[in-house]
């Protein structure tokens, strides 16, 4: 069914702005994603998915302005031993990112249309296409279709150290639309990280496939500008005994949907997503979690945080479908949010759809303010007020970060964390 | 009829008593039988002409009818909503009968001796004789400990009229008004023009807007300043004739100060072709009132291929609008073949309280979209959402449900639990809960393990030497059995069935 007619009209708008990158293996993934994406229509307010985030600035053909954060301090994770990889406003920088050689990994980009990749060309588009249903993401689609630049990673064996992906905002107005695809091969080991605001505006998409018995990590931190927009949208697919487990900081930011679409397909594979959030005044961050269990004896867990305050919006959305026959599925979604004041808000939609019996799913959601008992008792210990305020939040937002398996990158994120509070007291 | 719960190996953890319990539930309907009577229909289908002849019928003043109309052409305008996780074919609303009654109610029986013997038979069987004297036949705890005679009123609704209104006069001395809603306008238009529609407006969806447009029938209850309602009020709908909707039309007003209790009981003869029913109830609870507003939802349900049944599309909200207002919903859903119903509470008053019980076993073919909205407005409103829902057979069911903190409502408190239990591989249970909290001073929890169950209970059953999951159990169990105890048992010996039902293996 097509879109209605002022659907279609933004839609078409948005597309005549862009420009479809021709020449090379992407090219049929990128037509059939226009030829979807004008079918399904971007999104506008009155979808039900976008029921508690009006996607407006993420849908427009001006790109909202964003300042620049002026800051000398070193970006997160850029002590550690890592394979660096840069981009400014989208764009590859290739000086001050490191050779792409490294054993067991095959590391390409997508801009580079020379070469015939052929594994990627399996892949770009498909897990995004595969996650349309049965809800429509059509940004993603959007990416595939119109995407810059981006990683091509193809892992064989064990990766020797995680591949930073730096993301770099230089210009006020620019745009970034990355598209990233990863594919480990069965048994491989990987970790990615992520770090920075990349554009005023930015729209990414990376599509993960685990082959049986690898393990993939991700820990990314989206950044502190205050004024940017992102929409980002993880598909990843797994394969039987594989693990998955992706970790995210959002700290400021104006906008920011962050969509994380995974599929079970093999038995005893296990997905742990996770999420932390702190936000102060104009800040709109939305978590939405689709977990499809479709094989057997798979885990997953969501466990999302939220600390707002000064008028700030947390919105999680969260989905485990367990399909048909996915017997001894362990499913767990927990979403919290701690309202700093009277001002913030917290919209939840934690939701379940089961269709096997011999499963354990559980889902919890819970809002309110600080615990003042708590308060109390630290207080009367003689913690000052602010610093007792600190402490609570950050014991609050404990088992989310707690999810980041690896000891240094937890370190660095809790590092943030605590800078974030610490310049932003009550 | 053939069982599918019969063959279905049950999960380990998963109580015997529940699986028996569930399987005497999703029997053979005992309510599928047919009062062969003399009916009158107003013509197939629906237009103006169709909604002057119910408003005729029910010899209704102008407003009323203006109102009814003014109603069907909103209902025009409107589409049938979607996003229900049910699927039945469409509606074709124009091959319905929107109004039938028994021959013999042509001209209304003065009392309740002049109703023609085969409706008072139809009730006597399903266990509602329509005699005060008469206690309720073969009900286990109708009296009660003191040994005197527990009265309920009833009020029988048959298709689209009321037949009869038990205990009129004993209330009638209490200052209580408790009659047909068609008598309702007639005698009490004030009160009727001042709040139909004051709850659930016309237009707020599109059963409620239809309801409003063709309503035939239904309860009123008035209950004055500071009066408690000295006996339990009760409407018994049934549907007997074919391709008939029933749209009926519950009006509750609690005056200051007072409560009343009220249950609500449905059944509908054994049918291949499904039937429609789209009801509204609306309820105004002022300051310091208290309203307990109990359903056992028996509509005929299909049989085991999903042929027949009811499609029981209904509105139900109760608006808190005094402070301390208080209400509570508790509905026990066996019945019909899709079920969208989510019967929600509006705490406008400061301190107002809302509750939801809610047991729904879905079997065979049934499909069940059920849960509540708790609007919290007012400051210090508190609400509890309890929700269980189970699925046998190839049935779906799902809980959707709205807590919502509006920035106002300073210091409010929510707390849902939502248990769903499957029994089968083949069948479904889906949780939809929206949570929107918009000040700091509330806290809102919506749970659903069983291992939170109230740390103080548990502490309790834990000193006693019970280990972790039987002290769950107990309390789990417990609950539910206070829910079922609650609800007056008149209307469906399946109730007590239910007791037997844990939730013991259910998933969140």
């Amino acid at each position: 069914m097509a879109a209605p007619a002022e659907k279609q009209n933004t839609t078409e708008a948005r597309i005549a702005a862009l420009d479809l990158p021709k020449g090379g293996w992407s090219d049929a993934a990128r037509t059939e994603a226009l030829t979807r994406l004008r079918v399904m229509g971007l999104p506008e307010r009155r979808d039900e998915y976008w029921k508690f985030t009006r996607p407006d600035a993420l849908t427009s053909v001006d790109v909202p302005t964003a300042a620049v954060l002026g800051t000398k301090e070193a970006p997160v994770f850029s002590e550690m031993d890592a394979l660096r990889i840069v981009f400014n406003d989208g764009v590859f920088d290739a000086e001050a990112s490191d050779d792409l050689a490294m054993a067991h990994v095959q590391i390409s980009r997508l801009a580079d249309s020379s070469s015939d990749i052929h594994w990627a060309a399996g892949l770009y588009g498909q897990l995004e296409a595969n996650g349309q249903a049965p809800v429509a993401r059509p940004l993603a689609t959007l990416n595939t279709a119109f995407a810059t630049d981006g990683v091509l990673i193809q892992v064989v064996g064990q990766a020797p150290k995680p591949i930073s992906l730096v993301y770099n905002h230089l210009n006020k107005a620019s745009e970034a639309i990355l598209h990233h695809v990863i594919k480990l091969d069965p048994g491989a080991k990987l970790t990615v990280l992520e770090a920075g605001p990349a554009a005023a505006r930015l729209n990414k998409v990376m599509e993960i496939d685990v082959a049986d018995g690898a393990a993939f990590h991700h820990v990314r931190a989206q950044g502190r500008d205050h004024e940017r927009c992102a929409a980002t949208h993880i598909f990843a697919r797994l394969g039987q005994e594989s693990v998955f487990k992706s970790f995210t900081l959002t700290a400021n930011g104006r906008l920011t949907r962050n969509e994380c679409v995974i599929e079970l397909t093999g038995d005893d594979a296990i997905a742990h997503v996770a999420g932390a959030c702190v936000g102060d005044g104009d800040f709109h961050h939305d978590d939405t979690v689709f977990v499809t269990h479709d094989a057997l004896r798979c885990e997953s867990r969501q466990v999302f945080k939220k600390v707002l305050r000064n008028g700030a919006i947390g919105v999680f959305q969260g989905k485990i479908l367990v399909k048909a026959g996915a017997q001894k599925t362990d499913g767990y979604q927990i979403s919290q949010s701690l309202l700093l004041d009277d001002d913030s808000q917290f919209l939840a939609k934690p939701e379940l759809e089961i269709y096997a019996d011999d499963v354990v799913c559980s889902h919890g959601s819970t809002s309110g303010a600080i615990d003042e008992e708590a308060l109390f008792y630290l207080r009367s210990r003689g913690v000052p007020a602010p610093t007792a305020t600190n402490l609570l939040t950050l014991a609050f937002l404990a088992e989310a970060v707690e999810e980041i398996e690896d000891e240094n990158l937890r370190a660095a994120l809790v590092d943030q964390l605590e800078g974030w509070l610490e310049r932003h007291r009550s | 009829m053939d069982n599918v719960v019969d063959d279905v190996m049950v999960k380990e953890g998963v109580d015997q008593e529940t699986v028996d319990a569930v399987r005497e539930v999703g029997g053979a309907y005992k309510y599928g039988w047919e009062t062969e009577i003399e009916m009158e229909y107003a013509p197939k289908g629906l237009n103006t002409d169709i909604v002057k002849l119910i408003s005729d019928k029910n010899e209704e003043p102008e407003w009323m009818l203006e109102w009814r109309l003014a109603a069907y052409e909103r209902w025009l305008q409107k589409k049938e909503p979607k996003w229900a996780m049910v699927d039945y074919p469409e509606i074709d609303f124009q091959d319905q009968y929107y109004y039938a009654r028994p021959k013999s109610m042509e001209v209304k029986p003065k009392s309740l001796d002049e109703v023609d013997p085969k409706l008072l038979e139809t009730y006597a069987k399903l266990g509602i004789p329509l005699k005060e004297q008469m206690l309720l036949a073969g009900v286990e705890g109708a009296e009660e400990t003191t040994g005197a005679p527990r009265k309920v009123a009833v009020d029988a609704v048959f298709d689209s009229v009321s037949v009869g209104t038990t205990f009129k006069d004993e209330l009638a001395k209490a200052g209580v008004i408790f009659c047909s809603i068609s008598e309702a306008i007639k005698d009490h238009p004030e009160l009727v023009k001042k709040y139909l529609g004051s709850v659930v407006p016309v237009s707020d969806n599109y059963y409620a807007t239809l309801n409003s447009a063709v309503f035939s029938d239904g309860s009123f209850v008035y209950v004055p300043p500071g009066v408690r309602c000295p006996m339990e009020l009760s409407t018994y709908f049934r549907i007997n004739a074919e391709n008939t909707g029933q749209f009926e039309r519950t009006l509750i007003i609690a005056d200051k100060g007072s409560y009343v209790s009220y249950l609500e009981g449905c059944t509908a003869p054994q049918r291949d072709i499904a039937q429609l029913h789209a009801a509204v109830v609306e309820i105004i609870i002022e300051e310091d009132a208290e309203v307990k507003y109990s359903t056992v939802q028996n509509w005929y349900p299909g049989d085991e291929n999903g042929k027949g049944g009811i499609y029981n599309f209904v509105t139900k909200r109760a608006d808190c609008r005094g402070d301390r207002a208080k209400v509570m919903w508790t509905q026990v859903e066996t019945g019909s073949a899709v079920t969208w119903k989510y019967p929600s509470c509006i705490l406008r008053g400061d301190d107002s309280q809302g509750e939801f019980y809610s047991i729904a076993i879905a079997n065979n073919m049934q499909q069940a979209d059920t849960g509540t909205k708790m609007i919290h407005l007012g400051k210090n409103t508190k609400s509890r959402i309890v929700s269980k829902g189970i699925s046998a057979g190839k049935a779906q069911n799902t809980y959707r449900g709205l807590v919502s903190m509006h920035p106002k409502a300073k210091s409010s408190r929510n707390y849902t639990q939502c248990d769903s239990l499957l029994i089968g591989d083949k069948c479904g249970a889906h949780t939809v809960p929206y949570i929107e909290v918009k000040n700091n001073s509330s806290r809102v929890e919506h749970e659903a393990t069983t291992s939170k169950v109230d740390d103080d209970q548990m502490f309790y059953c834990r000193s006693r030497g019970m280990d972790e999951e039987e002290a769950v159990a107990l309390v789990v169990n417990g609950f539910c059995k206070d829910v079922l105890q609650a609800l007056p048992m008149e209307f469906a010996m399946e109730a007590q069935q239910l007791v037997a039902i844990s939730l013991e293996g259910s998933v969140g």
